[in-house]
């Protein structure tokens, strides 16, 4: 059975893992980039970021101090039973990584200016909610640094401008954010529906693995170009220069109103914090983007 | 490109010999500033109030550490830099008053802060963004932290580090600013980009 204490123990699992441990396809992408990359200051960089993810697993501390807030993605199998218990069991597994791990508190009360001290707060950790037809309960940890986060952009496109357009307003958000967001980067773009949802779905798009492109052909042709269209700029590792500004392109789509064509870029950090377990049943547990426990 | 290895107190003959693009590791003490420890800093400055700690030949971190308690004893758990910009109104006076050699941090900064470093001999590196695990292994020993009442991140914590980096030199003493020379070049590659993506809107 699915309960509130195995869904806190896997969340301050995914918790953890995520801040300590990158997904393999981010590692992979890392490494092919400090092969590519040309520029020397860009290669410092990259080989600091491998020395640190490395070093991150064998000490067991998080990659980045900037351990982000927290923000859950859960698919809901609608036969699972305690639902309603769900919410809870997250926010005292986001206030135990906090000390645990421990994770930096993140979480301010944008009024009186006040932090929490464990992450946690209104609406914080949030939850984006799936159901989907089933038993069995996925959950993914999405711990966001902050300073990618600021260079997030949206757009309410002219609907004429179609595809260019878009590509133009994703090219340009790169080139603005620059060093900002420490890149390389993971890009999110999101289009249509509307203003907040074009967002949600550019932030969704980061949970795609790198090597997973969009099973729609165009799209996929659209996200490769856009790629390598981002590794033009020359902003490379850390703005300092170099090839490798971006480590992939991940485009979800949604229809859009006949006068509007929203579009929006999210951006997640190299340090691309994501980690998913599945919850069977029977109690049994899976962990889908990390070995756990030697599984 | 050179490797310096260099040691505090740092004097101002040691710091201009380093150039754009050269590789700098630091081993001494290095503090941690972000924006209330520098407005604090230059206020007492002004009232001609001392600061808790001298800071000249040394290196300010722009960084808000994450920071874990053994016992009664301060740990570093992860370390990385914080973007650099927001300290770009405070950095000249700084730099100017308090004599630092170094400001390490991530993104870079604008033209006070490379017209001051020319001026008194300081330089600006680089430190890699998120790589929060090597900067805490280069911290030996946590020599004090001042004004906890900011809070954590905002905190002066004193650090005594040993071969702290590797800081991309972006800033030097000579008026060269690397984080500007690649906007130049990003600017200049702009318009073949929207031509590979075929954008003549
Ligand atoms: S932008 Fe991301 S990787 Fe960089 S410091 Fe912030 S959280 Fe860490």
């Amino acid at each position: 059975m699915v309960t509130a204490n195995l869904v806190e123990e896997v969340a301050v699992n995914l918790l953890r893992l995520a801040v300590i441990e990158l997904p393999r396809d981010v590692k992979e992408a890392l490494r092919k980039a400090y092969n590519e990359e040309e520029s020397e200051a860009g290669k410092t960089q990259l080989e600091a970021i491998l020395k640190n993810v490395e070093l991150a697993e064998k000490t067991r501390k998080p990659i980045c101090q900037d351990t982000g807030t927290i923000i859950f993605y859960i698919k809901a199998g609608a036969e699972t039973e305690g639902l309603d218990k769900i919410p809870q069991a997250l926010r005292n597994a986001t206030v135990r990584a906090t000390r645990e791990v421990p994770l930096r508190p993140n979480a301010v009360d944008p009024f009186l200016q006040k932090n929490s001290g464990d992450n946690t707060g209104r609406f914080i950790p949030y939850i984006n909610w799936e159901i989907t037809s089933g038993d069995t309960l996925e959950i993914t940890a999405l711990p966001k640094g902050g300073g990618s986060e600021n260079v997030s952009a949206v757009g309410m496109l002219v609907p004429g401008h179609g595809v260019k357009g878009l590509k133009k307003f994703v090219i340009d958000a790169v080139m603005r954010a620059g060093a900002k967001p420490c890149p390389p980067n993971i890009i999110g773009v999101g289009v249509g529906g509307g203003a907040d949802i074009a967002i949600k779905l550019a932030k969704q798009a980061l949970l795609r693995p790198l090597d997973q492109p969009n099973p729609n052909e165009d799209i996929a042709r659209l996200e490769k170009e856009l790629y390598e269209a981002a590794n033009m700029t020359g902003i490379g590792p850390m703005g300092l220069g170099g090839k490798c500004t971006v480590l992939g392109v991940n485009i979800e789509y949604a229809h859009r109103h006949p006068a509007s064509y929203p579009a929006a870029v999210a951006f997640q950090c190299w340090a691309a914090r994501r980690a998913t377990a599945r919850i069977h049943a029977d109690g049994r547990v899976e962990y889908l983007t990390h070995t756990f426990g030697g599984k | 490109m050179a490797v310096y290895k260099l040691r505090t107190p740092i004097s101002e003959e040691e710091i201009r010999k380093l150039r754009v693009n050269d590789v700098l590791y630091i081993s001494g003490t290095i503090v941690t500033a972000r924006d209330q420890a520098h407005r604090r800093a230059l206020e007492l400055h002004k009232q001609g109030k001392p600061l808790p700690i001298n800071l000249e030949g040394l290196a300010v971190f722009h960084c808000g550490p994450l920071m874990g308690k053994e016992g009664e004893k301060w740990v570093i758990v992860s370390a990385g830099p914080t973007t650099s910009t927001r300290m770009e109104v405070f950095e000249d006076e700084f730099i100017e008053k308090f004599k630092v050699r170094v400001i390490i941090g991530k993104g870079g900064m604008g033209t006070r802060t490379t017209e001051a470093m020319k001026k008194y001999g300081a330089v600006y590196g680089a430190f890699t963004g998120g790589a929060g695990v090597i900067a805490a292994q280069a911290v030996k020993n946590i020599k004090g932290v001042e004004w906890f009442d900011l809070g954590m991140p905002e905190a002066l914590w004193i650090l005594e580090v040993e071969e702290f980096g590797p800081l991309t030199v972006a800033i030097d003493s000579h008026g060269n600013n690397l984080f500007e020379e690649v906007k130049k070049r990003v600017e200049l590659n702009k318009q073949n980009i929207y031509q590979t993506l075929g954008l003549q809107l």
